[in-house]
């Protein structure tokens, strides 16, 4: 699905302004067909034809780490999204994963704003 | 184009060096420790302050290094850069000093850093801004992007903690032999291995000291170097790459830039791997020294795990490497980049007291900034190999 709507804002900002109205939203490039995350104003390759497209919000987990602190502990993963981008994120319901493991990911909202967080897809294991 | 990267080969020698505060110095500022490291450097090579007209630096608690520095030492320079990529920017200022001596634009360059951090807070001291869009998942850099990184080499290459392990043990069998070294004694596997896990896979003894210290480096046009010390070490190759700032745009985990930064250093210098005699790591993590000894190419990918048993990297092992004990034991004060080129300097001036390795002439300094992000690689050498 195609956002035709003009950006309100740089990439950062329009990329926060989706995630508040419960859309997860990514960039693709129209000349190159590229995708481009975290949100920015070209892509590896120099296309500047960026437009805003749902991610499809499936993914694989790329790498993972466990912060243990005083504060308790929660995992920071690395997961490639499908369209072959990587973003930070993290899986709340569980301690830790397989790396390969297969995600589908949601919006979740918390005290500090809204934020995309992964969940193991069903049959997902790696 | 005019010139060649190896057209610098040779061409700059470091012949004055010294450290300062190395481990905990109660009661001193980071800029004092700098100082005695400068001035120390400084009267090694000969000279005296006002004889320095090129001055190189970077730290973790200036915004204008070189301005400070230059204030606080009552400094005149002709040539100043201060460079920060994080822990390798003193690898990258070798290049710089180099390029600046060779075109003529100074005659006497300093490199030089100092940190307080543990005596101040005991905590990491950065100036590094949080990323945007790694915030909202809390990140806890550096240990998170480090932790990251060995949790795929682990699930890549079978990597396990007892690998890790082994790089802690041999930095510390190093350290042992090195009275400065900050974290000396006996340090069994089960104690690294049963250690407080911080980021999974690292645990507390996966990580670098937090410790004070200050180092500086003078370094003079090649064929002046023999008026200022006897046995000057000359910078033979430096290379440097960058691809990245966030460990989320890292493209492999696995493998860093370091590839690039060894291949373009090993060139200009005309070397080997063979002919290194002592390798100094960017040790902040014990994966670093895997993934550095494999990108370097001391051993084929994935295989860093297995290349550093049975000792193979800790005294009396086949390959020298951190000497002084590492980032791991030795001193860690925030950037511990310019700490690879003073062991490499003390080594190559056959000054390494217990832990000296025998005719050493070639060294290997490897720096790393940020989160695996940029890698500098300089190679060293005595005359002998000039």
């Amino acid at each position: 699905m195609t956002d035709t709507a003009p950006d309100r804002a740089g990439p950062e900002a329009t990329y926060a302004a989706f995630l508040e109205e419960g859309r997860f939203m990514i960039q693709k490039a129209k000349s190159t067909g590229e995708y481009v995350f975290y949100p920015r104003v070209v892509t590896p390759s120099g296309a500047t034809d960026l437009e805003w497209v749902e991610a499809k919000g499936t993914g694989t987990l790329y790498a993972i780490t466990v912060n243990r602190s005083r504060q308790g502990a929660w995992n920071v993963a690395l997961v490639d999204l499908d369209e072959g981008v990587r973003m930070m994120s993290t899986l709340p319901g569980v301690e830790t994963a397989e790396i390969g493991a297969k995600l589908r990911a949601r919006i979740e909202t918390g005290e500090d704003g809204p934020r995309v967080v992964f969940d193991l897809a069903e049959g997902g294991a790696a | 184009m005019s010139g060649q990267a190896k057209d610098l080969r040779g061409k700059a020698a470091i012949v004055g060096m010294a450290t300062a505060g190395i481990g905990e110095a109660h009661g001193f500022s980071a800029m004092e420790l700098l100082g005695q490291a400068a001035i120390a450097a400084v009267r090694d090579a000969g000279l005296e302050l006002p004889d320095v007209d090129g001055v190189f630096a970077a730290t973790s608690s200036h915004a204008f290094p070189t301005m400070s520095v230059v204030e606080y030492l009552g400094l005149r320079p002709r040539f100043f850069d201060s460079t920060n990529v994080g822990g390798s920017s003193f690898e990258m200022h070798l290049l710089q000093a180099t390029m600046a001596l060779d075109a003529g634009l100074c005659d006497v360059a300093l490199v030089c850093y100092g940190s307080n951090q543990r005596t101040a807070g005991g905590k990491l001291v950065s100036m590094s801004e949080p990323q945007w869009h790694e915030t909202p998942y809390k990140p806890r850099h550096p240990i998170t992007a480090y932790g990251l990184a060995a949790s795929r080499h682990m699930a890549e290459y079978g990597t396990t903690r007892e690998d890790l392990a082994e790089v802690a043990l041999a930095a510390r069998g190093w350290a042992n032999l090195n009275p400065e070294a900050f974290a000396r004694g006996p340090l069994t596997k089960e104690e690294v291995l049963g250690a407080r896990m911080i980021s999974d896979p690292l645990t507390k003894s996966d990580c670098c000291l937090v410790t004070d210290g200050a180092a500086a480096v003078v370094l003079t046009r090649a064929d002046r170097a023999k008026d200022h010390h006897e046995a000057p070490v000359y910078v033979m190759g430096v290379g440097a790459a960058n691809y990245h700032r966030s460990i989320v745009e890292m493209p492999d985990l696995t493998t860093t830039a370091a590839v690039d930064s060894g291949n373009r250093a090993f060139e200009m210098a005309g070397a080997r791997r063979e002919d290194m005699d002592v390798v100094m790591l960017y040790d902040a993590f014990t994966i670093n020294t895997l993934l550095f000894l494999e990108d370097l190419g001391f051993c084929p990918k994935g295989e860093g795990g297995r290349f550093v048993q049975d000792g193979r990297i800790a005294p009396g092992g086949e390959l020298a490497v951190n000497t002084n004990g590492g980032g791991l034991s030795c001193v860690h004060p925030g950037m511990y980049g310019l700490f690879l080129i003073a062991e490499a300097v003390t080594q190559l001036r056959g000054a390494g007291g217990e832990r000296q390795i025998a005719d050493a002439t070639m060294a290997l300094c490897h720096g790393n900034g940020g989160t695996l992000s940029s890698q500098c690689t300089a190679i060293l050498s005595t005359e002998a190999a000039l």
